[in-house]
């Protein structure tokens, strides 16, 4: 009886093991056993791939398990697109983690990750090694000052703008709007959309102390419900009228004025391999950059397409016609 | 089973001896074993945290004195500046101020559901309890931005943001942990000592204030170290509620920040190994100092502990 029992308690142990293994093999491991499905995966990759340019790489690579980790900003716009990719390409497999920028630019400067995503670009981060990292600029996102709808303007000059974040100016009064104190509701030092809102908002001023935040959300519950409340949100979150958009010096926030380089708060949503992009990182990408996704999912998550930008951007903020 | 039926007697009594020192070697290994696991967790968890904590001091070289005494953060300016007293002084003033909340109404409670009405009482006030404690503290955290926040801002000065909404939410989540270990320290006292003193001619309620709470004293401070030691560490829902500036608060109704929620606020967007990374550590390894210090409070206290 005893025997019998420890025999089948060795017996799943051993099947433990071995499930354990099989979870933990690399990618390369993986597609050398799937070797036996490959007629199925080709048809399948081909059928995804129909709108790419690069067909006979990205046949063979369809297949496999990467990881993505970075900027929460990022986070639901991968996770859209790795759904849809892998609703297409059923044999691969994609995990998309959040996490903050500084986390996904670590992680794939030290290869724990196949994709690190961030909205700031690696140069701008300590610690990075910069030049090991390609940079795929996925998406762009525009941001804009947001307000209580209750402070009575929607149209600031950058001027006034870094009067408010600076503290000069502390009644909206000042600015022509209601009579009720400004409160600065900040995202943290670190945070990615602060360094893009204080690089090309306010033109490198550090904003004076007010609440601070992490989450985009809780900026903008904050923003509706505080009196006279000021913070400054990605486009995408101004899906109703409960905080208002600020236009800067007359320039609405749309996704138009943002590709024209004419609205100048904006920044590009970085997805960083470690040397080139290769197999089914590198298709993930190319599916990325697809029309399929560049018109589709982006406009429908809230980001503007990076191929339609008639501008670009370096490293060092300098602004260029394309 | 053939097998052992063909033993004899002399045989099967040393085969049972032999099963049983055997399984008696496997428990003792196996417990061993938990043990070993946890006490090294521990030292590692340790270990690590000073290694990464000191590493802003001893790589990066920030000074620890301006680290634990200056006002002024700012680690991103040209010129940096790490000083994290702000941080520490929001911590610590949120931690005292919600035991001090936390601690009458706890022991209060546990008084109501020992010697009130132990049998009814229990039966109300276990399940409330056990309810509180399951909550999350994102959700402590959403109702303080939704409910109480709005509430200070109108009945109050400033954003409603401040230390004050720290604290309500804080001494509601540490509310169980105060009430329950506060609850068996009473209901564990002697029924000897009630009789006695009530014999003697006292009240119930002399019987409380002058025998049951002093000789409990040590447990239920236990209780509540045990309380600020949960309240210090927690950071979400402060977070959320608090405002989290970097300057000295001067009122209650200013708002702060704690050690925990510059560090939940930061950790994701810096990159491992930059000085601001590492400062965040040094934060860490407060907090496990400080924590250290609370359970050698506890540990002092129960060794007080007579009864």
């Amino acid at each position: 009886m005893k025997k019998t029992k420890l025999l089948s308690f060795a017996a799943l142990l051993i099947l433990l093991i071995g499930i354990l293994a099989a979870c933990g093999s690399s990618n390369g491991e993986e597609q050398e056993s799937n070797g036996s499905n490959e007629t199925d995966q080709e048809t399948d990759a081909s059928q995804g791939s129909e709108s790419e340019s690069d067909e006979g790489s990205s046949e063979e690579s369809a297949s496999g398990s990467i990881t993505i980790s970075g900027s929460s900003a990022m986070q639901p716009l991968v996770a859209a697109a790795a759904e849809q990719f892998m609703s297409e390409n059923p044999e691969a497999d994609i995990q998309v983690n959040a996490g903050g920028s500084g986390t996904g630019l670590s992680e794939v400067s030290e290869g724990t990750v196949d994709i690190g995503n961030s909205d700031v670009f690696a140069e701008e981060k300590d610690g990075i090694p910069a030049d090991e990292l390609v940079d795929h600029k996925v998406a762009v996102v525009g941001m804009t000052a947001a307000v209580n709808p209750g402070v009575g303007i929607d149209d600031i000059s950058k001027e006034d703008l870094k009067k408010v974040f600076t503290g000069e100016i502390t009644n909206w009064s000042e600015l022509g709007g209601e009579d009720v104190d400004i409160t600065l509701v900040n995202r943290p030092d670190s945070s990615g959309t602060r360094a893009t809102f204080v690089n090309f908002g306010l033109d490198g001023e550090t904003p004076a102390e007010g609440v601070t935040e992490d989450s985009s959300n809780t900026v903008k519950q904050i923003v509706s419900e505080t009196e006279g409340a000021i913070g400054y949100l990605a486009f995408s979150y101004f899906t109703d009228d409960s905080v208002t958009a600020m236009a800067i010096d007359g320039v609405e926030p749309t996704d138009e004025n943002v590709q024209s380089g004419e609205f100048p708060i904006w920044a590009y949503q970085h997805s960083y391999t470690k040397g080139e992009a290769e197999g089914l990182a590198k298709t993930f990408l190319d599916y990325l950059m697809s029309d399929e996704v560049q018109t589709g999912l982006l406009p429908e998550q809230g980001y503007i397409a990076s191929t339609k930008m008639q501008v670009e951007r370096d490293a060092e903020g300098n602004q260029t016609d394309k | 089973m053939e097998n052992k039926a063909a033993l004899s007697a002399g045989e099967r009594l040393i085969k049972s001896k032999q099963n049983r020192s055997l399984g008696e070697l496997r428990g003792k290994i196996l417990v061993t074993l938990c043990a070993l696991i946890m006490i090294t967790a521990t030292v590692a968890v340790t270990i690590f945290l000073t290694v990464k904590g000191l590493q802003s001091f001893l790589v990066n070289h920030v000074s620890p004195i301006e680290f634990l005494t200056s006002t002024n953060w700012n680690p991103l300016a040209d010129q940096p500046s790490y000083g994290a007293l702000p941080f520490i002084f929001g911590s610590l003033a949120v931690t005292f101020l919600s035991a001090l909340i936390a601690a009458p109404l706890g022991i209060g409670g546990a008084i109501f559901m020992t010697e009130i009405a132990p049998s009814w009482g229990r039966k109300v006030l276990q399940p409330v309890i056990e309810l509180l404690v399951g909550i999350p503290s994102v959700v402590y955290g959403f109702i303080g931005l939704t409910v109480l926040v709005p509430f200070i801002r109108e009945h109050g000065a400033g954003t409603g943001f401040s230390i004050l909404a720290g604290t309500i939410v804080l001494s509601i989540m540490i509310l169980p942990t105060i009430t329950t270990i506060a609850t068996d320290a009473m209901g564990a006292l002697p029924s000897s000592l009630r009789e006695g003193s009530l014999a003697l001619g006292a009240t119930r309620w002399q019987t409380i204030r002058k025998v049951l709470l002093p000789a409990a004293l040590p447990s239920l401070l236990t209780a509540v170290v045990l309380g600020m030691a949960r309240a210090f560490g927690e950071a979400l829902a402060v977070q959320m509620v608090i405002g989290n500036v970097r300057n000295l608060p001067a009122s209650l109704l200013d708002p702060s920040a704690t050690l925990t929620t510059i560090i939940t606020l930061n950790m994701g967007h810096t990159t491992y190994g930059s000085v601001e990374n590492n400062t965040l550590w040094s934060m860490g390894l407060i907090l496990l100092i400080i924590s250290f210090i609370f359970i050698l409070i506890v540990r002092y206290l129960s060794s007080r502990r007579k009864i």
